[in-house]
């Protein structure tokens, strides 16, 4: 019987015919459907009816999340509401955010695609899958769903956060897949283990698979040692599906992409040539069989580089290395997306502090700490304590608020924050020392 | 009513030795300090001469330092006398954010109160009833 693994070790020439046919596809079906693609096209003097080779796709402009942002919310739909089942965000303000759309097809891809995680490990029905990536806008928690459900595991639905609870049903339960965020599957580790749990006994952890951060090969290994199990890293977004674009197998040697679902460019970010396979670039993704917001060559900012030669697991689909860090300014703090030009937008409705700020970023217990230090304006009547605290109570929900994630603010005097040719320091990432 | 110099501090090493340093330097003559303190901050009160000079110095040396309203009142060198002092404010609806006192010479001591500037008739009322003498801030300039 066939099963869905079986594309996995595809003769890659038939693999890229379904490519091309995918790439043909949906030009087509952008350029026809939504406005933005009609008139990037007509502009740029780009058929999309002549597309018959991976060269022709590589004259096709661009897409960047500022035309998503622009196109808020419905823009990029290529197919009516009424066909839409669920959507998702990537993190922002309303207004800035990036709207995914599914169709009952795209959830199948999506769970298909995670599902793969689950392959890779040569799991299925016997695993009992932890999910503990926050279930809600965010890609993380429901497309890890989709993907444990369709691999058929027994699947625990937790979410993020109680980190005592999380430990309990993963050592009640049985657990032998943990889905989340490298980070806090250390604080799993690190918490239990101050719980006189020992993780090694206790838990009966298999596989993890963790995303929506970078971590060094030294955590991972760290990680492997205190829960017993093999890492493999998960990569996605929500512009072009969520987690399970790229997957690692067992050997953890770069992650396979889904090549049936999208097609992956490495460009020099700067010129926007194409890049042979082996050269560090930035991931340029196309779907292939997405229905409701589908991409073509949307600039992910990512920087990786496709690993040339075959997998030793003997799966045909091409892989990327893991993430050497992004074109842009963004930010990853516990798993979401943060732009300073965000925090930007918030200070600037605080006349009591200065626009010189810097963010900090740093790992306790493994956890992203971020800090945020403004200076006091010589204007605010700052004589009283309860005012200070007050303030800082204030920019800390409007930054929630805005960016979903906790940030403690810190008032320091003026000029501490270091100013290089009049321009401060915006962020100082201090999270790899703990590493 | 009297002009105390207020400085935001940060909590971290010398911040204070360099304000007063600062101060010393500018000749600016100090009668009290006091420190309200977080983890993170501090907020120094500071009772001196030239106030304005003060701020002044501060501002152009880096730190974060502005002016702010108090009331000072004298009270006797005695048992009570403050109690005396909060009582008679207590018959009003005055809130008192904060205050310390301090020493001025061997009979007297000054008592500083920190009152929203709303309250703050009502409090110079009440305390001038009670027989106390609020200083003016020329009284402290010019000590």
């Amino acid at each position: 019987m066939k099963k869905p693994q079986d594309i996995l070790t595809m003769p890659h020439d038939q693999l890229e015919a379904i490519q091309l046919e995918g790439i043909k596809k949906t030009v087509i079906q952008c350029y026809e459907n939504v406005e933005f693609y009609h008139n990037l096209y007509d502009e740029a003097g780009f058929d999309p009816y002549a597309v018959e080779s991976f060269a022709d796709l590589a004259k096709a402009p661009f897409t960047t999340k500022q035309d998503l942002r622009d196109n808020y919310p419905f823009g990029f739909f290529a197919v009516p509401k009424s066909d839409v089942r669920e959507i998702h965000m990537s993190s922002g303000t309303t207004g800035v955010a990036t709207v995914g759309g599914y169709t009952d097809h795209d959830l199948e891809i999506w769970g298909d695609c995670f599902a793969r995680g689950i392959w890779y490990a040569d799991g299925g029905p016997d695993d009992v899958a932890h999910i503990c990536y926050g279930y809600g806008l965010f890609t993380g928690g429901l497309g890890a769903h989709y993907g444990c459900e369709q691999a058929g595991c027994m699947t625990i639905p937790m979410s993020a956060g109680n980190t005592e609870r999380q430990i309990r049903v993963l050592r009640e339960m049985g657990s032998t897949i943990l889905c989340c965020t490298p980070s806090y599957a250390m604080h799993i580790a690190d918490t239990a283990l101050a719980m006189g749990i020992d993780p090694k006994k206790d838990f009966h952890l298999r596989v993890g698979i963790h995303g929506a951060e970078a971590f060094s090969d030294n955590f991972r290994a760290e990680l492997e040692e205190k829960l017993n199990y093999k890492v493999l890293d998960v990569y996605g977004l929500t512009e072009t599906m969520g987690p399970g674009v790229a997957i690692e197998c067992l050997e953890q040697n770069g992650l396979h992409l889904a090549e049936d679902h999208f097609y992956a460019e490495i460009i020099d970010p700067k010129t926007g040539e194409v890049l042979p396979d082996g050269e560090w670039g930035e991931l340029v993704l196309t779907t292939l069989d997405r229905e409701a917001t589908p991409v073509v060559r949307y600039r992910t900012r990512d920087i990786t580089r496709i690993i040339p030669g075959e997998c030793a697991c003997g799966r045909t689909h091409r892989r990327i290395d893991r993430l050497h860090g992004r074109t842009d300014d963004m930010l990853i703090i516990r798993g979401v997306n943060v732009f300073p030009s965000q925090i930007e937008d918030v200070m600037k409705t605080f006349p009591q502090v200065a626009s010189w700020y810097q963010i900090e970023l740093t790992r306790k217990n493994h956890l992203d700490v971020v800090t945020l230090k403004a200076e006091v304006n010589p204007d605010f009547d700052f004589d009283q304590i309860s005012a200070i605290e007050q303030l800082q109570k204030d920019i800390q929900s409007r930054l929630k608020t805005a960016l979903s994630v906790g940030i403690r603010v810190k008032l320091v005097e003026p000029k501490t924050i270091a100013r290089s040719e009049g321009k401060a320091k915006r962020v100082i990432d201090l999270r790899g020392e703990d590493q | 009513m009297i002009m105390q110099l207020t400085v935001f501090l940060e909590n971290s090493e010398g911040r204070l030795a360099a304000l007063c340093r600062t101060l010393a330097d500018a000749g600016v003559n100090m009668s009290a300090l006091t420190i309200a303190e977080t983890s993170d901050y501090g907020i120094v009160r500071i009772i001196c001469d030239n106030v304005f000079h003060a701020v002044d110095v501060l501002e152009e040396a880096g730190f974060r330092a502005t002016k702010t309203k108090v009331l000072a009142v004298e009270v006797p060198d005695r048992p009570g006398a403050l109690a005396e002092l909060l009582e008679a404010l207590g018959s009003t609806d005055v809130n008192i954010e904060y205050g310390y006192c301090f020493l001025a010479n061997g009979d007297v001591a000054i008592d500083v109160l920190k009152i929203k500037p709303e309250d703050r008739a009502a409090a110079e009322e009440a305390i001038t009833k009670a027989g106390f003498k609020l200083l003016h801030w020329n009284d402290i300039a010019e000590s």
